[in-house]
Protein backbone atom coordinates (compact mmCIF):
# COMPACT_ATOMS: atom_id res chain seq x y z
CA UNK A 1 0.00 0.00 0.00
CA UNK A 2 2.61 2.54 0.63
CA UNK A 3 4.13 1.96 -2.49
CA UNK A 4 1.00 2.57 -4.05
CA UNK A 5 0.32 5.67 -2.36
CA UNK A 6 3.07 7.04 -4.12
CA UNK A 7 1.64 7.54 -7.55
CA UNK A 8 -1.11 9.42 -6.68
CA UNK A 9 1.52 11.88 -5.01
CA UNK A 10 3.39 12.22 -7.77
CA UNK A 11 0.69 12.76 -10.06
CA UNK A 12 -0.61 15.62 -7.12
CA UNK A 13 2.93 16.73 -7.20
CA UNK A 14 3.03 16.68 -11.16
CA UNK A 15 -0.27 18.97 -11.00
CA UNK A 16 1.34 21.46 -8.64
CA UNK A 17 4.75 21.91 -10.42
CA UNK A 18 2.22 22.48 -13.67
CA UNK A 19 0.37 24.82 -11.40
CA UNK A 20 2.88 26.92 -10.34
CA UNK A 21 4.01 28.16 -13.85
CA UNK A 22 0.82 30.21 -13.53
CA UNK A 23 1.30 32.01 -10.32
CA UNK A 24 2.10 35.79 -10.83
CA UNK A 25 5.85 36.38 -10.07
CA UNK A 26 7.09 37.92 -6.48
CA UNK A 27 6.51 41.32 -5.96
CA UNK A 28 4.55 41.68 -9.31
CA UNK A 29 2.61 44.73 -10.10
CA UNK A 30 0.53 43.02 -12.22
CA UNK A 31 -0.77 40.07 -10.06
CA UNK A 32 -4.45 40.27 -9.31
CA UNK A 33 -3.92 41.00 -5.53
CA UNK A 34 -1.43 43.93 -6.42
CA UNK A 35 -3.67 45.63 -8.57
CA UNK A 36 -7.18 45.38 -6.56
CA UNK A 37 -6.86 44.05 -3.18
CA UNK A 38 -3.36 45.96 -1.80
CA UNK A 39 -4.66 49.82 -3.67
CA UNK A 40 -7.68 49.38 -1.44
CA UNK A 41 -6.01 48.69 1.42
CA UNK A 42 -3.54 51.72 1.13
CA UNK A 43 -5.77 54.05 -0.31
CA UNK A 44 -8.37 53.56 2.25
CA UNK A 45 -6.76 51.66 5.45
CA UNK A 46 -6.60 54.13 7.51
CA UNK A 47 -10.16 55.71 7.13
CA UNK A 48 -12.02 52.47 7.71
CA UNK A 49 -10.01 50.84 10.41
CA UNK A 50 -8.64 53.26 12.23
CA UNK A 51 -5.07 52.49 12.30
CA UNK A 52 -2.07 54.54 11.33
CA UNK A 53 -0.38 50.90 11.26
CA UNK A 54 -1.62 49.22 8.13
CA UNK A 55 -0.40 45.80 9.30
CA UNK A 56 -3.03 45.67 12.02
CA UNK A 57 -5.44 47.02 10.07
CA UNK A 58 -5.28 44.35 7.30
CA UNK A 59 -4.36 41.89 10.50
CA UNK A 60 -7.22 42.50 12.95
CA UNK A 61 -10.09 44.16 10.58
CA UNK A 62 -9.73 43.07 7.25
CA UNK A 63 -7.92 39.85 7.56
CA UNK A 64 -9.98 39.16 10.93
CA UNK A 65 -10.90 35.76 9.44
CA UNK A 66 -7.49 34.25 8.66
CA UNK A 67 -5.92 35.85 12.33
CA UNK A 68 -8.93 33.80 13.69
CA UNK A 69 -7.90 30.52 12.48
CA UNK A 70 -4.16 31.60 13.33
CA UNK A 71 -5.36 31.84 16.65
CA UNK A 72 -7.08 28.89 16.89
CA UNK A 73 -4.64 26.72 15.51
CA UNK A 74 -2.16 28.28 18.38
CA UNK A 75 -4.52 27.50 20.99
CA UNK A 76 -4.64 23.66 19.08
CA UNK A 77 -1.08 23.00 19.17
CA UNK A 78 -0.81 24.36 23.36
CA UNK A 79 -3.50 21.64 23.60
CA UNK A 80 -1.87 19.38 22.04
CA UNK A 81 0.97 19.65 23.98
CA UNK A 82 -0.50 19.34 27.02
CA UNK A 83 -2.36 16.14 26.45
CA UNK A 84 0.73 14.39 24.72
CA UNK A 85 3.11 15.63 27.20
CA UNK A 86 0.71 16.72 30.63
CA UNK A 87 -0.60 13.38 31.46
CA UNK A 88 2.89 11.69 32.66
CA UNK A 89 2.91 14.26 35.60
CA UNK A 90 -0.68 12.33 36.62
CA UNK A 91 0.77 8.90 35.97
CA UNK A 92 -1.20 8.53 32.87
CA UNK A 93 0.85 8.28 30.33
CA UNK A 94 3.50 6.46 29.42
CA UNK B 1 12.74 23.17 37.79
CA UNK B 2 10.79 23.39 41.09
CA UNK B 3 13.73 25.42 42.99
CA UNK B 4 14.97 27.50 39.63
CA UNK B 5 18.25 28.74 39.38
CA UNK B 6 17.74 31.89 41.55
CA UNK B 7 21.40 33.13 42.46
CA UNK B 8 21.06 37.38 43.92
CA UNK B 9 22.00 38.57 40.91
CA UNK B 10 19.35 37.23 38.81
CA UNK B 11 16.57 37.42 41.52
CA UNK B 12 17.50 41.10 41.77
CA UNK B 13 17.50 41.40 37.74
CA UNK B 14 14.21 39.84 37.50
CA UNK B 15 12.78 41.74 39.51
CA UNK B 16 14.02 44.87 38.42
CA UNK B 17 12.55 43.89 34.81
CA UNK B 18 9.59 42.56 35.54
CA UNK B 19 7.32 45.11 35.89
CA UNK B 20 8.80 46.86 32.58
CA UNK B 21 8.16 43.78 31.01
CA UNK B 22 4.38 43.43 31.74
CA UNK B 23 4.19 47.10 31.18
CA UNK B 24 5.71 46.99 27.52
CA UNK B 25 4.06 43.62 27.03
CA UNK B 26 0.52 45.24 27.71
CA UNK B 27 1.47 48.90 25.80
CA UNK B 28 2.72 46.36 22.77
CA UNK B 29 -0.85 44.99 22.29
CA UNK B 30 -3.08 48.41 23.08
CA UNK B 31 -0.75 50.26 20.82
CA UNK B 32 -0.75 47.96 18.19
CA UNK B 33 -2.61 50.11 15.98
CA UNK B 34 -0.59 53.00 15.89
CA UNK B 35 3.06 50.80 15.87
CA UNK B 36 4.47 47.72 15.16
CA UNK B 37 2.97 45.37 18.01
CA UNK B 38 -0.46 43.56 18.12
CA UNK B 39 -2.12 40.74 20.18
CA UNK B 40 0.42 38.26 19.37
CA UNK B 41 3.55 40.22 20.17
CA UNK B 42 2.64 41.70 23.51
CA UNK B 43 1.05 38.42 24.51
CA UNK B 44 4.58 36.82 23.63
CA UNK B 45 6.15 39.79 25.88
CA UNK B 46 3.79 39.10 28.76
CA UNK B 47 4.18 35.50 28.54
CA UNK B 48 8.56 35.83 28.59
CA UNK B 49 8.11 37.75 31.85
CA UNK B 50 6.20 35.08 33.10
CA UNK B 51 8.41 32.41 32.43
CA UNK B 52 11.53 34.64 33.32
CA UNK B 53 10.23 34.83 36.83
CA UNK B 54 9.47 31.05 37.12
CA UNK B 55 12.78 30.59 35.92
CA UNK B 56 14.47 32.06 38.25
CA UNK B 57 12.26 31.83 41.61
CA UNK B 58 10.83 28.46 40.32
CA UNK B 59 7.92 27.45 41.98
CA UNK B 60 9.10 29.75 45.19
CA UNK B 61 7.66 32.60 42.81
CA UNK B 62 4.06 32.06 43.56
CA UNK B 63 3.54 33.13 40.17
CA UNK B 64 2.88 29.44 39.25
CA UNK B 65 0.33 29.05 36.67
CA UNK B 66 -1.31 25.58 36.51
CA UNK B 67 -2.19 23.93 33.27
CA UNK B 68 -5.39 23.85 34.13
CA UNK B 69 -5.47 27.84 34.07
CA UNK B 70 -3.78 28.26 31.08
CA UNK B 71 -6.02 26.54 29.12
CA UNK B 72 -8.76 29.00 30.47
CA UNK B 73 -6.51 31.49 29.63
CA UNK B 74 -6.25 30.69 26.02
CA UNK B 75 -9.44 29.13 25.55
CA UNK B 76 -10.61 32.40 27.11
CA UNK B 77 -8.51 34.74 24.43
CA UNK B 78 -9.70 32.46 21.27
CA UNK B 79 -13.63 32.91 22.82
CA UNK B 80 -13.29 36.71 22.61
CA UNK B 81 -12.03 36.82 19.56
CA UNK B 82 -14.88 34.33 18.04
CA UNK B 83 -17.36 36.50 20.41
CA UNK B 84 -16.12 40.17 19.25
CA UNK B 85 -16.54 38.29 15.67
CA UNK B 86 -20.00 36.74 16.49
CA UNK B 87 -21.16 40.21 18.07
CA UNK B 88 -21.51 41.20 14.13
CA UNK B 89 -24.29 38.95 13.47
CA UNK B 90 -26.23 39.54 16.52
CA UNK B 91 -26.21 43.52 15.24
CA UNK B 92 -27.04 43.14 11.84
CA UNK B 93 -23.90 42.91 10.17
CA UNK B 94 -21.60 40.15 9.13
CA UNK B 95 -19.06 37.89 10.85
CA UNK B 96 -16.18 39.78 12.44
CA UNK B 97 -17.43 42.98 10.79
CA UNK B 98 -16.67 45.26 13.77
CA UNK B 99 -18.51 48.02 11.85
CA UNK B 100 -21.95 46.83 12.93
CA UNK B 101 -21.02 46.84 16.97
CA UNK B 102 -23.25 49.58 18.78
CA UNK B 103 -20.81 52.34 19.47
CA UNK B 104 -21.39 55.54 19.68
CA UNK B 105 -18.37 56.34 18.01
CA UNK B 106 -17.20 57.46 14.19
CA UNK B 107 -17.51 54.55 11.77
CA UNK B 108 -13.43 53.87 12.18
CA UNK B 109 -13.15 54.34 15.55
CA UNK B 110 -15.93 51.65 16.24
CA UNK B 111 -13.42 48.94 13.89
CA UNK B 112 -10.48 50.64 15.92
CA UNK B 113 -12.56 49.43 19.21
CA UNK B 114 -13.63 46.21 17.61
CA UNK B 115 -10.15 45.49 16.44
CA UNK B 116 -8.76 46.06 20.14
CA UNK B 117 -10.51 43.27 21.81
CA UNK B 118 -9.26 41.13 19.14
CA UNK B 119 -5.98 42.01 19.50
CA UNK B 120 -6.38 41.59 23.46
CA UNK B 121 -8.38 37.91 23.13
CA UNK B 122 -5.24 37.08 21.24
CA UNK B 123 -2.65 38.08 23.35
CA UNK B 124 -4.89 36.02 26.50
CA UNK B 125 -4.47 33.22 23.83
CA UNK B 126 -0.77 33.41 23.33
CA UNK B 127 0.28 34.12 26.74
CA UNK B 128 -1.28 30.90 27.51
CA UNK B 129 -0.24 28.58 25.12
CA UNK B 130 3.45 29.26 26.07
CA UNK B 131 2.68 29.79 29.61
CA UNK B 132 1.04 26.27 28.94
CA UNK B 133 3.80 24.58 26.66
CA UNK B 134 6.72 25.81 29.12
CA UNK B 135 4.91 24.43 32.53
CA UNK B 136 4.13 21.03 30.33
CA UNK B 137 8.09 20.60 29.10
CA UNK B 138 8.75 21.73 32.54
CA UNK B 139 6.67 18.81 34.52
CA UNK B 140 7.74 16.01 31.47
CA UNK B 141 11.68 16.81 32.43
CA UNK B 142 11.38 16.74 35.83
CA UNK B 143 9.63 13.45 35.89
CA UNK B 144 12.03 11.84 33.35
Amino acid sequence: MARLAILPLLALGAVLVAAAGGLPRVGDPESPAATHVSPRYIARGYEETGATNLVTGVLADYRAYDTLGETTVICAAGLACWLILGGRSRGVGP
Amino acid sequence: MNSGFGSPALDAASRLMTPFMLMFGAYVVVHGHDSPGGGFQGGVIIAACLILVRLVRGRAAGWVMPPETAVVLLCTGAGIFAGVGLLGPIFGGHFLDYSALPLTLAPAEVRAAGSLAVEIGVALAVTGVLELIFDVLVEARDDA
